[in-house]
């Protein structure tokens, strides 16, 4: 215990890899809670990523000083917040590497974002017989957007298998890959195995064989820098909450071309040109995708979370949570009956497992009495689940002001899990 | 602050390891699942009813030490009780678990240990899916066989 505090102190001063980890973390006033009478240890990263202060000042100062609609009034403050929120979306693009502001959509989350592209861009396309690919490794919100689009359409949906160390079967490609490919859905990072997958080389593949390819994101910005041409993604999804800004907005990547082409999915104010009871013109993009009032704030504070994320020193990022990872991992497969689920040569800092005989939710409960918060389920990716033959893993998904101490801890925790059933 | 042996006590860690009833039942007159989405746990309950009485009741599956522990200190809690106890037993330990009062008196006294979960509301879904199930299958209209 001393042992684990000492560490703790002096992991908080710099990362080895020359972060100044204590500066960044004094930017997350949550990071100072105890829970339980512990300090907290948050390796919940992938569900939600903390806030620095500049995020929620910059949506609390939008609220209590600029607030007003957007692309609706003459007057001042209307202006101000138009402008605010399409700088916010300029922001957006620049972090992503898009061309054109006009490629980013503002939508509710990353989940509202592959929706959007099942519904508008697959569904009035797809005929009987289309075949669209996913991953073995996705989250639900990757499987059943295109299960709705499937039933719909009587499309069918083929699957990437996943090798045993968590990796995609690239060898399976040119199998499944068909002239009825229209759709090529997988995730960019894994949120349950942290694999960070080939998708250049499988949007090439997908490309020759005329299909598009839709990339969830939502776990891979908050630990790579994304350039979605590079990346040869026609659609890119993500959700701000998971990269240190708000909840309740996300975006949507898609190729102008494409998003031109594509009908309005929800009708209402804002998507808009003339509007008459016969026939309704529609805005050009990505207006034509966003009706209704959008959350103006938390576009303002994901523009203000792209801002930071711009001003973090990134090798350093990179190399502190290559640093966490390695050290997890490590002292993980050190642990008598603690197996890790996901071993890919190619990851984020996320490490799931399982420990021997005690189900992945009694671990949590034992780890957040000791104030680790981690994630203990399914994750969305039950077909995942039952290729590896568990209910659920527990998993510690680490952001960049997480220090080697926070391991130690939940190593610590899990000496207490043996200890309690033991 | 609560802490993990206020939970897991050891009649609960010995129930989770060494599961009673834990077997399918030949020739039940009810069976019922329990399953919960959000984590998973899921587990199904046979019984075999004599009139009105439980004569003999047992479950399997899968689940958290707390689900698991319940389902199995369930079989033995409601074994010989009418269906009108049993339920009066799930109500009390219902009413428990929540923190809605103590251990009643109506409580069998090794249904205690769950006194704990009251101080952790996201594990009151694992303590009372055995029961749920178990409701299911006393309130099934047809017997099956």
């Amino acid at each position: 215990m001393t042992l684990s505090r000492t560490r703790r102190q002096s992991g908080v001063e710099s990362g080895p890899a020359g972060l100044d980890v204590a500066r960044l973390r004094r930017e997350f006033p949550i990071l100072r809670t105890r829970v339980h009478g512990r300090p907290l240890v948050y390796l919940d990263n992938a569900a939600t990523s903390q806030k620095p202060r500049v995020v929620v000042e910059a949506e609390a100062d939008f609220s209590l000083l600029e607030n007003a609609n957007v692309h609706r009034g003459v007057h001042t403050l209307s202006q101000r917040a138009t402008a605010a929120y399409d700088r916010a979306r300029d922001e957006v693009r620049s972090f992503l590497g898009a061309s054109h502001a006009s490629e980013i959509v503002f939508t509710p989350g990353t989940t509202a974002a592959l929706n959007l592209v099942a519904q508008s861009y697959a569904r009035p396309r797809l005929r009987t017989g289309d075949e669209i690919l996913v991953t073995g490794m996705e989250h639900h919100s990757n499987i059943v957007p295109w299960q709705l689009v499937a039933q719909a359409t009587g499309a069918r949906i083929r699957v990437i298998p996943v090798t045993g160390s968590g990796e995609l079967d690239l060898g399976s490609l040119s199998g499944l890959l068909t002239d009825r490919t229209r759709v090529v859905a997988l995730s960019h990072v894994s949120n349950v195995l942290g694999t960070v997958n080939p998708v250049r080389e499988i949007a090439d593949r997908s490309h020759a064989a005329g299909a598009v390819v839709v990339v969830d994101g939502a776990q891979a910005v908050p630990h790579l820098r994304v350039d979605v041409e590079a990346l040869g993604a026609d659609f890119y999804a993500a959700s701000a909450h998971k990269m240190f800004g708000p909840t309740g907005i996300g975006f949507l990547y898609g190729r102008a071309a494409l998003l031109e082409a594509m009908p309005p999915w929800q009708g209402g104010g804002g998507m808009i040109q003339n509007v008459t009871f016969e026939e309704t013109t529609f805005a050009t993009i990505p207006a034509r995708f966003e009706a209704g009032t959008p959350p103006i704030a938390q576009a303002i504070g994901l523009g203000a979370a792209v801002r930071w994320l711009g001003s973090l020193e990134w090798p350093m990022v990179e190399a502190h949570e290559a640093d966490l990872l390695s050290y997890a991992t490590e002292r993980l497969a050190d642990m008598p009956g603690v197996r890790l689920i996901g071993t890919a040569s190619h990851k984020v800092s996320v490490v799931s497992f399982v420990v021997e005989h005690v189900h992945p939710h009694d671990v949590g409960t034992v780890l957040d009495l000791q104030g680790v918060a981690v994630r203990a389920s399914h994750h969305c990716a039950q077909p995942l689940m039952r290729l590896f033959g568990v209910a659920g893993t527990v998993r510690a998904s680490f952001a960049a002001y997480n220090t080697r101490a926070e391991v130690d801890a939940l190593i610590q925790g899990l000496l207490e899990v043996r200890k309690v059933f033991a | 602050m609560p802490d993990a042996s206020e939970l897991y006590q050891n009649v609960i860690l010995d129930h989770n390891r060494a599961p009673r009833n834990y077997r399918p039942m030949d020739g039940a007159d009810r069976e019922a699942e329990g399953y919960n989405p959000m984590c998973g746990d899921h587990l199904k309950v046979w019984l075999k009813l004599d009139g009105d009485r439980i004569a003999d009741v047992s479950f399997q599956g899968s689940g958290c030490a707390i689900s698991k522990a319940s389902a199995s200190l369930m079989t033995t809690a409601v074994k010989g009780k009418t269906r009108q106890e049993a339920q009066k037993v799930f109500e009390s330990f219902h009413r428990m678990v929540t923190g809605q009062g103590g251990p009643a008196d109506d409580l069998p006294a090794k249904l205690a240990v769950f006194a704990g979960v009251k101080e952790f509301p996201t594990r009151v879904k694992c303590a009372t899916l055995s029961w749920h199930a178990l409701k299911t299958a006393l309130e099934s209209a047809e017997p099956k066989k």
